[in-house]
């Protein structure tokens, strides 16, 4: 996403691939985090938001979800839960504070590290591909009339997966509202202040949609 | 937009179909072929007959070809599935003989075409032995299995590994049928199609028709499991369940309907051990489906008052997805891609044996209002993520993948 000031409104496909790495217990889960991909601890934080998920998931992410359900360890998957890739970390960051709460675990308790699973942990990575929709917004008040409209995996584009491709804690809308001065900071804090985490792509776009109506309605623009 | 995506943007919305132009905007032309073992019967041809008109419609060049062989071939290629889901079974050498001259026919019979395909899409362990006639060929193979290959028989898996680890990707419905392959594994679970007979809506008159069809009482409770007499669907498992369940629910009704396939010679074996389990039981109803029989299934589905697919192993189970598209609870058994449609506790309940399953029915006819309300979940579960839409993006976004590289990112913009 360039800053420029026409915002080419781009849509994405989301592949899922097995790495063939498995784990059946909790000293597996480590030794496979110590270097799977990246991309493939980025799967599991946002991937279900793209993949089959039913909308009353109980954890936001694959490691947590595994340790309660399969491992059976509640205290652990409490502690993998609050890991919020959201707040900017890259994911290198990210596999630091998963191996440190894995860690913790297993100095807690010798069982943990050779329980087995009830099922076992599949490392997954995917693939994005970004096309074009040929939609495009020339001027801030535009989101008003194009985010209803956005895909739920356009929302996911250009508000979850920019946080990764930017140097700065920031998704595809904020920077481009930047470009404009500081006639939106309003407007960027208050999309910034929208947690992606804990909301399915339907609900982000209507959050998104409530607010960016509310701002523009308002006269603010 | 054409007629049949149309119909599909009815049901998905029009956003869904815009996505799958876009998407395939860069695929325009290329060519592509299906090949798999059967055009009726089975969930393989069942997604085939709209998944290939569909890729057109996007405007891909695409065709679906078939190979068939003498009953060595069939027989070989039933204990390869067999084998794939773990059986023991141990295939002798006049069989796999058949199996690569069959395979070698075919290779002749497809020479040009296959040769000069851009993507070849090779359905289940039937055909995955043409590859090894196409030294020339110019496109990217995919070898798709349908089959829960998470414990296979290794002495099967090895002679099947042999044929599929040169293929330029596999695609499995779960994760956890992955195998180590020297190729990308991309995941992508099956899909329904709402349009077709099987799944389209229908009016009470004739859903009410299979009752008097089948000498059913449209007032007492209905049990049914549409699938394949296979033992891996576990039939008998699902008579025992019903007459444990039947103690507390005297009314109780179970209807077993099985289609036939052509590449099934197993079939009939385990039909006879399905009829001696029901015995001279009234309620029990055995019925043996004609290939194109889909809209009794269909009618039979929206019949029922819980739908049971308890599998002990399972590619996928796609009249888990059928029936919740119907807004019918499920119960499933805890194996392969059930998992993925039975929420527990939400679409349904997943068992592992005929006493869970038994108890689980006892519960849902004593909580009719739960029923709905899975029901419900159930069919907004299926609208979001298992219909036949999803899948072709998916496909799509293969195609992309092999074309472009294994980056996490392929910027076609």
């Amino acid at each position: 996403m360039k800053n420029a000031h026409i915002f080419a409104i781009k849509d994405c496909a989301l592949i899922t691939i097995a790495t063939g790495r498995k784990a059946i217990n909790l000293a597996e889960l480590r030794e496979n985090l110590q270097d799977v991909g990246s991309d493939s601890i980025y799967h599991h934080f946002w991937g279900g938001l793209l993949a089959p998920r039913f909308d009353e998931r109980e954890f936001h992410n694959d490691f947590a979800g595994w340790a309660r359900h399969s491992l059976r360890e509640p205290e652990l998957a409490e502690r993998l839960a609050v890991i919020n890739p959201a707040e900017g970390h890259d994911m290198e960051a990210i596999r630091q504070e998963i191996l440190d709460v894995v860690d913790d675990r297993l100095d807690e308790s010798e069982i943990s590290r050779w329980m087995p699973a009830a099922r076992q942990f599949e490392f997954l990575r995917s693939q994005l591909v970004i096309f074009d929709t040929h939609r495009r917004m020339e001027k801030p008040a535009d989101l008003a009339r194009q985010i209803p409209k956005m895909s739920t995996s356009s929302i996911f584009y250009h508000f979850i997966d920019a946080r990764s491709r930017m140097q700065e804690p920031t998704d595809d809308f904020r920077f481009w509202l930047t470009g404009f001065g500081a006639e939106h900071e309003a407007l960027c804090a208050q999309l910034a202040a929208i947690d992606p985490f804990f909301s399915s792509l339907s609900q982000i776009r209507q959050e998104l949609t409530e607010l960016i109506t509310t701002y523009f309605g308002g006269g603010t623009a | 937009m054409s007629k049949l995506l149309e119909s599909f943007a009815a049901i998905t919305g029009p956003d869904v179909v815009n996505h799958l132009r876009q998407l395939a905007e860069s695929l325009h032309g290329a060519k592509v072929i299906h090949v798999n073992s059967t055009r009726i019967g089975g969930g393989v041809a069942e997604i085939l007959e709209k998944l290939v008109p569909l890729f057109n419609e996007v405007g891909l060049d695409t065709s679906w070809e078939i190979i068939s062989g003498d009953a060595d071939f069939y027989q070989c290629t039933k204990s390869m599935h067999n084998g794939l889901q773990g059986n023991k079974v141990n295939i002798a050498a006049p069989l796999l003989a058949a199996y690569e001259r069959a395979n070698q026919a075919c290779a002749e019979a497809l020479r040009t075409k296959l040769t000069k395909a851009d993507f070849v899409f090779i359905h289940d362990p039937q055909p995955a032995g043409l590859l090894d006639h196409f030294p020339d060929r110019h496109g990217k193979w995919v070898w798709r299995c349908h089959i829960d290959a998470s414990h296979p028989y290794r002495p099967v898996w090895k002679y099947l590994r042999g044929k599929v680890c040169n293929y330029d990707a596999s695609i499995f419905s779960l994760p956890a049928f992955a195998q180590q392959l020297p190729h990308p594994q991309y995941i992508i679970p099956p899909s329904i199609d709402p349009l077709s007979d099987k799944n389209i809506e229908l009016s009470q008159e004739e859903v009410n028709r299979v009752f008097v069809q089948f000498d059913l009482d449209p007032a007492r409770p209905l049990l049914v499991q549409v699938s394949r007499y296979d033992r891996f669907k576990d039939p008998v498992g699902v008579i025992q369940a019903y007459r444990l369940a039947k103690k507390f629910i005297p009314d109780l009704q179970l209807v077993l309907a099985g289609g036939e396939a052509s590449d099934d010679p197993e079939g009939e074996a385990v039909l006879a051990e399905v009829r001696e389990a029901a015995g001279n039981d009234q309620d029990i109803h055995i019925l043996l489906l004609a290939p194109d029989a889909h809209r009794t299934i269909n009618a039979l589905q929206r019949a029922a008052d819980i739908v049971v697919q308890k599998s002990t192993r399972e590619g996928f189970g796609l009249t888990v997805t059928e029936g919740m598209w119907k807004s019918k609870p499920v119960i499933g058994g805890d194996t392969g891609g059930i998992r993925l449609q039975v929420i527990n506790y939400h679409t349904g309940f997943l068992v592992r044996t005929p006493e869970g399953a038994a108890l689980r029915i006892r519960h849902l006819l004593h909580n009719r209002s739960r029923m709905q309300e899975m029901g419900r979940k159930g069919k907004e579960y299926v609208r979001e993520n298992f219909l036949l839409t999803r899948q072709i993006r998916e496909y799509l976004t293969v195609l992309l993948s092999l074309r472009h590289g294994t980056e996490y990112r392929i910027d076609l913009s």
